[in-house]
């Protein structure tokens, strides 16, 4: 037994075009459904239109062009067509003359069923989502977004409540499955699914494109290196900052210019926000629990922002740490800050890297050495002077580090008066505040202000080798 | 309740999907009890019997409530008893 069903809408000019041809396919022995996606009385005066608007069988059928004619036999879809191609409907049908009065061919238009953010909806609706994560219901008028404050999932600001349609909107950012898991969180070694990286990043107010920066912050956070479960529970400042580089930081607007450090751009605040929830909601971290910071410190809710790589002759921070320049990458490092550098009298490269050394060497105490590493924001005018003197990442960093040398004398526990120091084995040496590959540079900032940026590291940092930055490069 | 609407748990589901009272106190000995009227007729005299007797204990107490039991307490309710006490005892009597 053969039947026909249309998919159509009346805003689409090819499914008025067929009208004519839809009234002669009713009129016929095979029975007729004419799915109507807007409109219930499109077509005019048809007794078979059924009304579609909630999509549910344009969804059922698969629909991504009005008119699409599907022939069923025996309730088994045995030809489809898509548009108006005469010949194909011809075929079909088996109506060798039908729509003689019309042009041979007119495409289609999309259907709503396929338009942008219906097709999660649909899914949800229509479908199965395919999610594994526990559901957790509400009601007309609970408040989803009080009810994750109660459930501790929020870290003190509204969270974005991870509905079916958004977390599979979440999901659409990335071509890894669900079920993948990244990785145990700490301090608890929970396992995390990337659907559990979707759920967070939803609350964390990410948008899907962000998914693939999120998912190797997460990657580099595990590596045994960067001490994740040290880094939360410490009771100094220190939490993770996320240094993006390479193409992907433009592709998706982040900010490397004015105020980059700052509030007010969607992908750098919600990215670290991302890993902030990752390691609350699903490692189990908490302040006042396994996270025992004594002050802690507001990059504890994010710390996100990409490398100005507009200088074709800057080394980007990414290259300096052996990745190909144009490679898309997130850099984690343990720190905090800002502590701000004021400079606005030195002229001269050499003057500069004095001048940075001295505030450098007062990140967590002026007398400690070879404790943290850091990282060192240039703005555009600081970089001006060191760029128009020819200097390179290399040579400003060496600069740098020579000028942060003192006499291991001025530097030891009582010396100038003050208890806190170096052990008195080291009064004879000459001492640098960084170990050598303990200043990471990194460009940014808007264009006015003599003005750069300090962002001391973890103290555990004394820890050469077992605790280091991590780069790692982001993959689709 | 609309079948509809739920959202996805974000942790990885290890404690139960109803969340768990917080545990009583193992003893109220330095504590203040909070008795909380809810504005049912002779919830008054309830309460004052039940303060006589932590009075006999020992246990410092202090009155808060709300005016109607036809309304949900409201903030000013709440951050009262929070500020005064430190455990509260909701009561009521007909």
């Amino acid at each position: 037994m053969t039947s026909y069903a249309v998919f159509a809408k009346r805003d689409c000019p090819t499914c008025r075009l067929v009208e004519p041809v839809l009234r002669a396919l009713s009129g016929g022995e095979a029975a007729l459904k004419v799915y109507s996606q807007d409109d219930p009385t499109f077509p005019d005066a048809l007794s078979c239109v059924v009304d579609d608007r909630e999509l549910g069988e344009s969804f059922r059928h698969g629909i991504e062009i009005v008119p699409t004619l599907i022939r069923f036999e025996n309730g088994v879809e045995a030809a489809r067509t898509e548009g108006w191609d005469a010949n194909d409907w011809r075929r079909i049908t088996g109506i060798a003359d039908l729509g003689a009065d019309l042009p041979a061919l007119r495409p289609g238009c999309g259907s709503k069923s396929v338009e942008p953010g219906v097709a999660e909806y649909l899914q949800v609706r229509f479908g199965n989502p395919g999610l594994r994560a526990r559901k957790i219901e509400f009601g007309d008028y609970d408040d989803p977004i009080e009810m994750c404050f109660e459930r501790g999932w929020s870290d003190g600001l509204p969270v974005v409540p991870p509905t079916d349609v958004r977390v599979l909107r979440m999901l659409q950012g990335t071509t890894r499955k669900p079920s993948e898991v990244v990785g145990l969180i700490p301090p608890n070694l929970a396992e995390c699914t990337v659907e559990k990286v979707a759920i967070n990043a939803v609350m964390a107010g990410c948008k899907p494109e962000y998914m693939p920066v999120v998912l190797a912050v997460l990657e580099a956070a595990l590596v045994p290196e960067f001490t994740l479960h040290g880094l939360l529970a410490t009771t100094y400042f220190s939490s993770p900052i996320i240094i993006v580089n390479g193409p992907v930081a433009k592709r998706i607007g982040m900010n490397s210019g004015l105020n980059a450090l700052g509030q007010g751009n969607r992908a750098n605040a919600t990215i670290g926000r991302a890993l902030q929830l990752i390691v609350r909601n699903v490692g189990g971290g908490r302040p006042g629990e396994a996270d025992r910071a004594t002050l802690g410190g507001p990059g504890k809710y994010t710390f996100c922002f990409a490398e100005d790589e507009s200088d074709p002759g800057w080394e980007p921070l990414s290259v300096s740490r052996g990745f190909k320049r144009g490679a898309s990458t997130v850099t984690l490092f343990q720190g905090e800050g800002v502590q701000g550098f004021v400079d606005q009298k030195s002229r001269s490269p050499e003057d500069l890297a004095r001048s940075l050394a001295m505030s450098l060497n007062a990140i967590g105490h002026p007398k400690l050495a070879q404790m943290q590493r850091a990282i060192l924001v240039l703005s555009p005018e600081h970089y001006a002077i060191f760029a128009e003197a020819g200097w390179d990442r290399k040579r400003i960093e060496a600069a740098i580090l020579a000028g942060t040398v003192r006499p291991g004398a001025d530097l030891i526990a009582g010396a100038q008066g003050v208890g806190e120091g170096l052990p008195a084995s080291r009064a004879g040496e000459s001492v640098p505040k960084f170990f050598e590959e303990g200043l990471l540079i990194v460009r940014a900032g808007g264009p006015a202000g003599l003005f750069s940026a300090i962002l001391p590291g973890w103290i555990a940092g004394r820890n050469r080798h077992e605790l280091q930055p991590v780069t790692r490069e982001i993959k689709p | 309740m609309n079948s509809q609407q739920w959202m996805r748990d974000p942790t990885p589901e290890t404690s139960p999907l109803k969340r768990a009272r917080l545990a009583p106190p193992k003893s109220l000995d330095g504590l203040t009890v909070g008795l909380f009227d809810i504005g049912k007729t002779r919830t008054k005299e309830f309460l004052d019997r039940v303060e006589f007797r932590l009075h006999e204990r020992g246990i410092a107490t202090t009155r808060c409530g709300k005016p109607t039991n036809a309304k949900i307490a409201t903030p000013e309710n709440l951050q009262k008893v929070a500020e005064d006490a430190d455990v509260v005892l909701i009561a009521l009597s007909d």
